[in-house]
């Protein structure tokens, strides 16, 4: 039951998914187990906000380290809970969208999602800036080509690159920062890119069908009862 | 006439603020540069600090250059140029808030020159927030500069479905049963838009714009390849150089970063004049990008000399 | 609490109504509701500013404004994913009365009872909060796997796979213009022929000597060697290319914050 079940779901549905996209009677089959998986992904949301939930209450029972920010988490939480699941403050009807302007999900989301959310994010740019100052350097052959590129690419993305450089000729163009920022995206970026992405489409293919035949079974935990 | 009679030197406030800040960035980068020659640290508090004036310098006295779009960006804009009036594109907006900054200036312009063009666009999401951020678009793009488009006749929001690449799965072939209404419950058979549209199969364009996952590379494995539908993209920087092996034979084009998004709207004011006073943020944020990929191409500089003193000196040890 | 730490607070609460006033103030007359608006506006830059605190170093208004965007983040995608797919796409198709109740249109089908499946696994899955049942949510996550290693298996090999092979295999001599002339247009112009041969040149011995690189069951030495040394190379530049593009992408995102304190804030005509 905990192991040859979930062994048996597995094989079944990555089956039909694959063979569904071989025998068009199978489409259907395809589509439906999608849709359930969409389903199922929104019970995974109930479950995330459970556990967080869980993990907040516990800490706060236990008065453990930095709890009162765990009122912070649960109030939140709560809040937009509130607002979301049963549309406390939207204006509309019961079908009406949830982000609609003025409702207060979509104020939440606008004062309080938004800003902080970005903010998290650019604040590694400051981090990005220091790693720059302190670990950016030229140790050995390949660090330096690394370091070169980046300065055409940093140089080549703004207009500081067609003041420096716009003067050489057309015929020699491509020694223009832009355009050799551009060249260098279309042919070794790219190179690389393909490199590492048909390694990882290898990688992610084998791993598959290893799940696929129940040879890959890390997902169902150490309890082999 | 004035700026005739004014005389050659005449500055105005902002000049002088350029001047003083690139001035103080200057300064400030000269004594860390002697400060790596005495081989000495500094804070990264004082880095933090140089990052922040070079940004809002240029925000509080802005410069605006004029972007000349790159082949990859011209593609896209092309495209949307190349379909006839009534065409049917879809636009994704798989992107939150964090991305923002740099994507939803591609979502606006996008959309700008979609509806100037008489396209019907379908506006959906893979990402919860993406519903959220095309509010933004509603309120300050489409109501305000396009009031004569109806909602549902040229353009629908869709909306948002759990399932990531699993929604597509589904809208490669059948729309209706992903998406049964649109974000106000309006029945799918009633949207003037998806009149004659079963599927992905049936969209003249795809656009996604975003930076995660999923994103523009789902697009590309579970629409644009199997069901050979024109796929173009408008992505975070962070994930751009990713996607160029994709492009041109799987991706028609691609608008990568803060660039990617003024190079669109340079083209855009270029080909319809009638945008030169709609905002273009993306434009005005490359001024402060500009100086900030100058400041940290100093710190690369610097920082390398700080370890070529200090390697000198190892080995001299 | 220290006492430093309160002179600290009380001081931010001062700022942040000082702020809602000046706001409010400067609102008043050109928009309804400016005081909520005003308070709004000051409280995202309060939030802001709080993240932007931890530059200086951990403290009190960074992990507020922390465990905040947790708790609100989380109640968010719960909210979106139930009113998206749950009442769109699978009450319609479960019950009438309930179709009814929420206003969605519903979806009358002779196989609907289907639907009921992934409830099961849904509900299943949530048993994994449970001690002593949780075993029982492998059986969702079981589809969920299965799912996603259906869905992916085909379509990897395709994309980025098969295709990606596919395009490396491009004409090491360019054809100029179709005119059949290999040697024509030598110059270092960046739309010329020599730049486009060198360009297929790189694209095809980029990714060979990069899978080269990869390939880790022989010996990396002699040609083999050779090649997987050209390989990190393009990996070097690849890399290289990824940190711009990550600065540039980071830059945009603080200027879009800066971009508000600055004009929806602090009200500079930016």
């Amino acid at each position: 039951m905990k192991r040859n079940v979930p062994l048996a779901i597995t094989f079944i549905v990555g089956a039909v998914l694959i063979f569904s996209v071989f025998i068009p009677p199978m489409e259907n089959w395809g589509e439906d187990f999608t849709l359930f998986f969409d389903i199922i992904a929104v019970f995974a949301f109930f479950l995330g906000g459970g556990n967080l939930l869980r993990v907040h209450l516990t800490k706060l029972s236990r008065r453990k380290q930095d709890w009162p920010y765990s009122i912070v988490t649960i109030m939140g939480f709560l809040l937009m809970l509130a607002a979301g699941l049963f549309r406390i403050g939207n204006p509309g009807d019961i079908n009406a969208s949830l982000t609609e302007q003025g409702s207060l999900f979509q104020t939440i989301y606008d004062s309080v999602f938004v800003p902080l959310g970005s903010t998290m994010y650019a604040l590694l740019a400051f981090f990005v800036a220091s790693a720059s100052y302190r670990a950016f350097r030229a140790k050995n052959r390949e660090a330096t080509i690394l370091l070169v590129a980046a300065f055409i690419i940093l140089l080549g993305r703004t207009p500081l690159g067609t003041i420096v450089t716009g003067w050489v000729p057309e015929s020699f163009s491509i020694l223009q920062i832009p355009n050799l920022a551009i060249w260098i995206m279309n042919s070794p970026n790219l190179a690389g890119q393909r490199a590492i992405m048909i390694g990882i489409g290898l990688g992610v293919v084998s791993m598959s069908l290893r799940l696929i035949l129940g040879i890959e079974r890390t997902y169902l935990g150490g309890d082999d009862k | 006439m004035t700026s005739h009679l004014m005389p050659p030197l005449a500055l105005t406030l902002v000049d002088i603020g350029r001047i003083l800040s690139l001035a103080v960035i200057a300064g400030g980068l000269l004594w860390l540069f002697l400060r790596a020659i005495k081989r000495k640290e500094v804070e990264r508090r004082v880095i933090f600090l140089f990052i922040f004036v070079s940004v809002v310098a240029p925000i509080l006295f802005p410069t605006v250059f004029q972007e000349k779009a790159t082949p990859i960006v011209k593609d896209v804009f092309d495209k949307i140029e190349s379909l006839p009036p009534g065409s049917v594109v879809l636009l994704s907006y798989d992107f939150d808030p964090a991305m923002a900054p740099e994507v939803q200036p591609m979502a606006d312009a996008i959309s700008r020159h979609c509806l100037v063009r008489g396209l019907k666009i379908i506006y959906m999401c893979l990402f919860a927030t993406g519903q959220g951020q095309f509010t933004s678009t509603l309120e300050n793009v489409i109501k305000p500069e396009f009031p004569d488009k109806v909602n549902l006749v040229d353009y629908v929001n869709i909306g948002y479905k759990a399932g990531n690449e699993g929604v597509l799965n589904v809208i490669i072939t059948d729309f209706k049963k992903m998406f049964p209404t649109d974000v106000d419950g309006v029945p799918y058979d009633s949207i003037a838009v998806f009149k004659g549209i079963r599927s992905c199969k049936d969209l003249d364009l795809v656009i996604s714009i975003g930076g995660g996952k999923p994103g523009i590379k789902e697009w590309i494995l579970f629409v644009g390849d199997p069901g050979n539908v024109p796929i173009a993209s408008g992505v975070a920087a962070v994930v751009a150089p990713l996607m160029y092996p994709y492009y041109p034979a799987q991706m028609l084009g691609m608008l990568g970063g803060i660039k990617g998004a003024a190079e669109y709207e340079s083209e855009l004011v270029h080909h319809y004049p009638q945008f030169k006073n709609s905002p273009t943020p993306a434009l005005l944020m490359m001024g402060p990008q500009t100086l900030a990929h100058l400041v940290i191409m100093a710190f690369i500089v610097i920082g390398n000399i700080l370890y070529l003193l200090e390697r000198k000196k190892g080995r001299k040890r | 609490m220290k006492k430093t730490t309160l002179i600290i607070m009380a001081g931010v609460t001062v700022l942040f109504l000082l702020s809602w006033i000046i706001k409010a103030l400067a609102l008043e007359g050109m928009q309804e509701d400016y005081i909520k608006k005003a308070f709004l506006v000051t409280f995202s830059a309060f939030l802001t500013l709080s993240i932007l605190s931890f530059l200086y170093r951990d403290n009190p208004f960074y992990k507020f404004a922390e465990h905040l965007f947790v708790g609100v983040s989380a109640a968010f995608w719960m909210s979106m994913g139930f009113w998206s797919t749950i009442v769109g796409n699978l009450i319609p198709r479960l019950s009438q009365n309930l179709s009814v109740f929420f206003k969605v249109h519903y979806i009358p089908g002779d196989f609907n009872f289907r639907f009921y499946i992934p409830v099961i696994l849904g509900l299943l899955l949530l048993m994994r909060l449970s001690r002593n049942y949780g075993w029982i949510s492998r059986w969702s996550l079981a589809f969920i796997v299965g799912t996603t290693a259906g869905l992916n298996f085909i379509r990897y090999l395709r994309s980025d796979f098969i295709k990606q092979i596919s395009a490396t295999f491009v004409p090491l001599l360019v054809d100029w213009q179709g005119t059949g002339h290999f040697f024509s247009n030598l110059d270092l112009s960046a739309s010329g022929q020599l730049v486009m041969m060198l360009a297929n040149w790189t694209i095809f011995l980029g990714v060979m000597s990069g899978i080269i690189y990869f390939f880790f069951s022989k010996e990396h030495t002699g040609m083999f060697g050779r090649a997987s040394r050209f390989g990190i190379w393009v990996l070097m530049i690849t890399f290289g290319a990824s940190f711009g593009y990550t600065v540039m992408g980071r830059i945009s995102l603080l200027v879009g914050r800066i971009t508000f304190l600055f004009r929806d804030w602090l009200g500079f005509n930016i």
